[in-house]
Formats: C-alpha cells, structure tokens, sequence
C-alpha cells in the first residue's frame, strides 16, 4: 500500500521483511533439500559408521540452544535486556560447542577422509554446508548481541533479533533432518 | 547536481580496482593456509577459486554495496529514502537505490552480455560453414559454444531482470522494490560474474558445454571453475532479485490493485520470480559439488568410488529445465501486456492467462528429467517425465490462444513494438511445436543430442525472449529517455531479423533432423551438410546485422529523438500517467484503481489514476 503514511509505518515495513526473511529460508531449504537427495541417491539404505554418543550430543546442544534462543526473543519482547544477553549469550556458546563437536572432533574421528568414497564426499558437504550455516548464525547472533548490549533495540523495535533467531532456528530444523540422514537412517555400509 | 565527476568516484571503476587487489590477496591467503598444513605452496585451481570470491567480495566492498549493510551491523539507523547522491549518467555506473537506474543497468549489461555471446557464436559459426578446421582448434570450438551458451543465459537472465525491475514496481503503483539495498547489490554481483565467465577464456576454457557434465567436467581444464564461480555469482543475484520481486508484488501494490487487477505482465515476473527464488539453488549445489570435486577429490561422480554421475544431471536439470521458463514466462507476460495495446480489445481471458504463467510455473519442476531419456536413469522414469512435459502445452496453449482471440477483430496497427511481438508469437509457435517431438521418448532418442535441439531450443528462446524483449525495449524506451526512437530503423531492424531467424532455425531443424550432432567442431563431408551450415551462418551475421542497427537505434534516438509525447502508445497502464523519463520517487500520491486493467476500446473505461492529476480514459471513437 503505498500511502506514504502506511508503507512507512514500522508494522508495514516488519511484514514485508517477515515475508523476505521466509522466502530466503524457502530458498535454503531447497538448498539443503538437495543434499538431503544426495544422501539418499548415493547412500540408499546405508550409512557410513559414526560416533553415535558424539552425534547425540552435539544434536542435543543445538537442539538446546534454540531454547535459549526462543528465551532470549520473548526476553527482548517483554524489555528485559539482561534477559536477552544471557539467552542469547548461551545461545552462542551453544553453537560454538557445536561447531567445535562437528568440526573439531567429529571430522577428525571419522573412519573416512574427504577423498575416499561418496560416504566421505556426502557426509563432509551435508556437515559442512551446515556447520557454514550455524557459523554464519553465530557471526549474525554476535552482532545482534553487541548492539542490543548498547541498547539499540527496544520492545517494539527489534527486528534484527527477530531475523537471527528465525535464522538460527532454521538451521535447528535443517539438523533435525540431517542428524538422522547421516546417522541413523539405514544399515551400518 | 552532484558536484564535478571524475573517473575515479565511478562505483564501477572503484569495484573493478578493488577486485583486483582482493584476488591476489585471496590467493595469497590460500597459499599460507596450503603452507601452514604443510601442502605445496602453489595450486592454481584452489588460488583462483578463493582468489576470485574475495576478489568478488571486494568488488562488492569497493562498488559500495556492503557499506550501508556494514553501518547496521555496527548498530547504525539507514533512511528508509536516502537522497539521491548522484544525478546525471554517473549514477548508471554507481551503487543506487532507483530501481529505474538499476532496470537500466540490468538491461545495458544484458544487451552488452548478449553482443558478446553473439560474437562467440558467429565465431564458432563460420567455422562450421567448412567441414574441417579451419582457424579454431577443437578446444578452442568447444569453449566458444559453451561460452555463447552460458553467458547467453546470464545476458537472458539479467535481461528479465531489467523488465522486471524497471516495471514490476510502476505497474503495481509502488515507489520503489521492498528491499532496494538488496536489489543494487543483486546487480552489482553480476559484473564480477560477468568477469570471472569471460576469464575462463584466458585459464584453458572449458570443452563441456553449458551443463558442464562430470565426468567431463571433472577433467576439464581450470577455466570451467571461473565458469562456475560466475553461474555462481548471477545464480544468487537471481535468487536475491526473484525474492525482492514477490516480497514487492505481495507488500507494495496500490490501494485496490487485487492480484486480478495487476497488469498481466506483473503476473509473470510474479510466477518467474517463484522459480529463481528456489529452483536456482540446484545447479549452484550440482556445480559446487564438481567444484569440490575437484578441489578437494570428492568422490560425488566417481562411481569408482560409489559416486554416480547422474545425480549431477537430476539436480542440474531440477534447475535448467524450469529456466527456460523464467526465461520465456517473462517473454509471455510481455506479449500478453503490449498486445491488448497495439490491437485496441481488451485482452481475452484474462484471469486464465494470469493463472497459467502460475501454471507453468508449477509444472516447470516436474519436467527436469525429459533432458535425461538417453542417459541410462532407470527406464520407468521416462513415461511420467513425458506426460508431465506434454502437459506444459496446456497452459502454454491457453496463452496462445488467448492472444489470437485478441488479435480477432482488432483494430491492429503495426509500429516496432508491435511487429515484435507479432514476430515472437509466430516464432514461439515454431519453438512450441517442435517441443512435442522432443518430449515424447520414442522420437527424442532419434532427436537427442542433434541440431533439431539446437533449432527447437532457438526458436524458443528468440521468441520466448529476444523478440519480446526487443519489443520491450522499444515500447518503453520513450518512457526510459524520454525521447523517440527513429521507426525506420525499427522497421528495418525487424525485417532483416524475423526472416534471418527463421532461416536459422529451420536450418538447424532440418540438418538435425538428417543426424548433424550438436556441439560438434567438425562434420563428415558426404552428410552434405556444408550448404545448409553456410546458410544458417549467413542467416545469424543477418540478425548480428540488424542487431547493430538496433544498437545504432538506440544510441542515436537517447541523443537526439525527438522529444516523446506523454502516452505515444495510448497504454492503460500506469507508468503512462507519469512524466517521462519517470521522476525518482514514482508516484506523488498513491494510485487510485477503479477499474480493469485491459478494457482498451470500452468508451470511458478507466483503469487507473493519481487523484485529482491525471488519467487515461478510453477516448470515444
């Protein structure tokens, strides 16, 4: 609606970024929908051998961190600032944990390389694309963090915060997928 | 006015500088890293790869696209309508929130993208007029087709990006794109694109075609990673711009424009937008996985090592195939909206035409496969990827029959504008029929993989896109520059264009029919296919020809036109009631609409109008 009164108005201009933010998620997901078909056009009904207690925790911590996360919005919601640092603070660490778990042993401890066979060369893409997403999460949730500690969001005007935890409980979903794609799906190959 | 300007303050010129400072510095930091784990120091392929997307990045930087994004990270406030910098010419080559400017830029590059692949063609062309090699070597041809292939795509793709943009948003009745810092820099990414397409010439070329297959791929030479990184790069400015055009059509149509209101032309760039935005993702992960293949010896299409190359062409079709729908939808969407125009009758069946550029879109993803009948995926898969494929020739047939309902009866005249999309409706006839023979499984093995492809494909494409598009240009340039184009050289460049098109086409048809193969350097002799390939090659320096006649056109009519009057094709559409060229905030006031967009003909009918200003009422006869 183009009335300058309306189209400037902070509600018009929040729903008409809620709408771009989803489409880019849409748009992901189709991303992350064709590794998902990777993994079943090469894998089939087999899965390569990993660490299943690592995978279980480094699927729980994330799973756990979009908790802190939906705290931290409501936090920043209801004007409590402290509340949102902290949430979003565990958040953080949470992701960063994750990362550390996928990248940092999960990569090393795997019985295969990058180079030895489709179970490497899916496994690694499906891990890393992922694991690109919740890094760049964490960058956007460190800027958000930052500029809410110097108080540039306010109850009614926190879009940015809005964004990183729709962000960052997308790539939740996206592991809710590839967690059981890549380790418990299928006989052990 | 802006205060004096020198080269130097050009977005474009200062983008270019910092790319290259950014590429030997991305190669540099892929040599440390490569020294730090203890590889061998250089390796051309990964240094060009990372050095060509910091190189991109700091093109960006350096163009001026990131900063205001940089200033809201840092906890800043943007104006929701800064005021303009820059005026004149030098805001063409600059970052700018107009989408006017950015629909021009869109289309300069377009056009410039689209003489370059041309020159590839005619190139390649003239070689084939002998059997034999003459002055191109093997892999030379070869990265010549691909080449006029690929960057013919993005010249397509930025080309429906200029209608798109300069459009969607004046025949919606809104000032501006919803997210207009998005829309510049979905531009501006496309000149590193543009750059790192064109440099493969310079790194070994690449011998795969467009679709860039593995195994072939896998092996080829180092310019095939500058050609992904390119497809890359305009693959996420088509993402980036395809979300912005229906974040703009759903958020920012005028009081009273219902989606069956929206002129005809907004639908398509609607239903295109609804494939780029998700269908694109496809081929960058199928080309980014023979990137990695080759980077890191990924094994995705080795079956060695249980890798299958035809998970490549699942996901590269899952793309390539519904692109030619964003290529022709918006083709369409322009007939559909300058027909009604130039025939002086409302357009027929409206709401079925609107529906079927949706219609289109959707069977789009359902098709991919039909490109694969001979590649040995599982036979079971052909039958339904053929009835699918068949069944696009209904909504399809519904636009066709449409426009010829229109045309029945009407008071037709016969400017530039319209001589185009008459030349596109008969030409995409042509493309439309000849598609049934390669949908159906029995005659595509026979057809598979020859020039009746080739010719199929043209047809398409020229009257999908390249007509409408010229009749785009034409119709709307008075509206871009406020002149007139000169009508003879229109005329002239249509007359030498549409019969030289058919020419090529029908010679390519017929010497695929009798087994000439695609993408070939060479051809035996006693298949008698020299007299043919010399016509086809005469009939494409013909459209080369008439091609630089438009351009002469147009350079010459943005110069020294006369000035245009307010509505030269009496259109109904409401970018008409604005000056021209159109001022930088579109609208003063927000539209009023009180009626059907396409009532052309019914005495006093009104469409639209800015209240109390102007408006375009049907005249009595």
């Amino acid at each position: 609606m183009t009335s300058n009164t309306v189209s400037e108005s902070y509600a018009h201009r929040l729903a008409t970024n809620r709408l771009g933010l989803w489409l880019f998620l849409l748009s992901d997901a189709f991303m992350f929908g064709g590794l998902f078909i990777t993994r079943v056009y090469l894998w089939g009904d087999t899965r390569p051998e990993l660490n299943q207690t690592l995978g279980l925790i480094v699927t729980s911590m994330l799973l756990i961190s979009s908790f802190f996360m939906n705290r931290a919005e409501t936090a920043m919601a209801h004007g409590d600032r402290k509340g949102f640092l902290r949430g979003t603070l565990v958040t953080i660490v949470l992701g960063i944990a994750f990362l550390a778990g996928v990248i940092g042993v999960e990569w090393q401890i795997a019985p295969f390389g990058v180079s030895e066979d489709a179970y490497g060369a899916v496994f690694f893409m499906m891990t890393g694309m992922h694991a690109f997403h919740v890094l760049t999460g964490v960058i956007f949730l460190l800027i958000v963090w930052n500029n809410a500690r110097r108080g540039r969001y306010s109850v009614e005007k926190h879009w940015a915060v809005e964004a990183a935890a729709v962000y960052w409980h997308f790539v939740d979903v996206v592991w809710i997928f590839f967690y059981p794609a890549l380790y418990l799906i299928g006989k052990v190959g | 006015m802006s205060k004096k300007t020198n080269f130097l303050s050009l977005g474009l010129v200062r983008g270019v500088f910092a790319m290259l400072v950014g590429m030997p510095l991305g190669m540099g930091l892929v040599t440390l890293i490569r020294l730090a784990v203890g590889l061998p120091a250089w390796n051309a392929e990964p240094a060009w790869v990372v050095g060509g997307l910091v190189g991109a990045v700091a093109f960006m930087i350096g163009v001026g696209s990131l900063s205001d994004w940089f200033k809201l990270a840092a906890g800043g406030e943007l104006p929701e309508h800064p005021a303009g910098a820059v005026n004149g010419w030098a805001r063409y080559f600059n970052f700018t929130l107009d989408h006017k400017v950015i629909g021009v830029q869109y289309g300069v590059l377009s056009l410039l993208m689209f003489s370059i692949a041309g020159l590839f063609a005619l190139i390649f062309r003239t070689e084939l007029v002998q059997t034999g090699l003459q002055y191109l070597n093997a892999d030379e041809f070869n990265t010549l087709i691909s080449l006029h292939g690929i960057v013919m795509i993005m010249a397509i793709l930025l080309g429906v990006a200029a209608m798109s943009n300069y459009l969607t948003p004046l025949m919606i009745g809104a000032n501006d794109m919803a997210f207009p810092r998005l829309n510049s820099f979905a531009f501006w990414i496309n000149v590193p694109s543009g750059i790192f397409l064109l440099s493969s010439l310079f790194l070994g070329g690449f011998d795969t075609g467009w679709t860039g297959y593995p195994p072939l791929s896998v092996r080829a030479p180092l310019g095939i990673q500058m050609f992904f990184l390119g497809v890359y790069l305009f693959g996420l400015s088509s993402i980036l711009g395809a979300l912005n055009i229906i974040v703009t059509v759903v958020r920012l149509r005028a009081p009273g424009m219902t989606f069956f209101r929206m002129p005809i032309f907004v639908w398509s760039a609607f239903a295109t937008a609804l494939i780029s935005a998700t269908a694109t993702q496809l081929i960058a992960l199928s080309f980014q996985m023979v990137m990695f293949q080759r980077l890191f010896g990924m094994g995705f299409f080795d079956p060695a090592r249980g890798g299958n190359v035809l998970l490549f062409q699942h996901l590269f079709w899952f793309y390539s195939h519904p692109a030619v729908y964003v290529f022709v939808l918006t083709g369409l969407g322009t007939i559909s909206e300058l027909l009604p125009v130039f025939v002086r009758k409302p357009l027929f069946g409206y709401r079925w035409v609107a529906v079927s550029s949706l219609g289109i879109a959707l069977i789009g993803f359902f098709v991919w496969a039909h490109h694969m009948f001979t590649s040995g995926m599982s036979e079971f898969l052909r039958v339904p990827f053929m009835y699918s494929t068949l069944l696009v020739a209904v909504p399809t047939g519904v636009k066709f029959f449409s426009w010829v309902a229109t045309m029945w009866r009407g008071k037709m005249s016969f400017e530039t504008p319209m001589l185009f999309v008459l030349g596109a409706i008969s030409i995409f006839l042509v493309g439309g029929l000849s598609g049934p023979p390669n949908a159906v499984v029995a005659t595509d093995l026979h057809l598979h993989d020859t020039y009746f492809i080739v010719g199929h494909f043209h047809a398409t494409m020229f009257g999908g896109f390249v007509f409408p598009f010229m009749a785009a240009v034409y119709f709307w340039f008075p509206k871009v520059t406020g002149r007139m184009f000169n009508e003879r050289l229109g005329k002239l460049h249509f007359w030498l264009m549409f019969p030289a098109f058919f020419v090529q086409s029908f010679g390519q048809m017929f010497i695929g029919l009798f087994g000439m193969r695609r993408r070939i350097a060479d051809y035996d002799p006693a298949l008698g296919f020299e007299q043919p390939n010399w016509l086809i090659t005469i009939a494409g320096m013909v459209i080369a020809l008439s091609v630089l006649i438009f351009f002469i056109n147009l350079v010459y009519s943005t110069k020294r036109g006369p000035v245009a009057v307010a509505n030269p094709w009496r259109s109904r559409s409401p970018e008409w009631l604005l000056p021209s060229p159109i001022p930088e905030h579109n609208y003063p006031q927000p539209l009023e609409i009180v009626g059907e967009p396409y009532d052309y003909g019914l005495v006093g009918s009104v469409f639209v109008r800015i209240p109390s200003t102007a408006v375009i009422e049907e005249p009595v006869k």
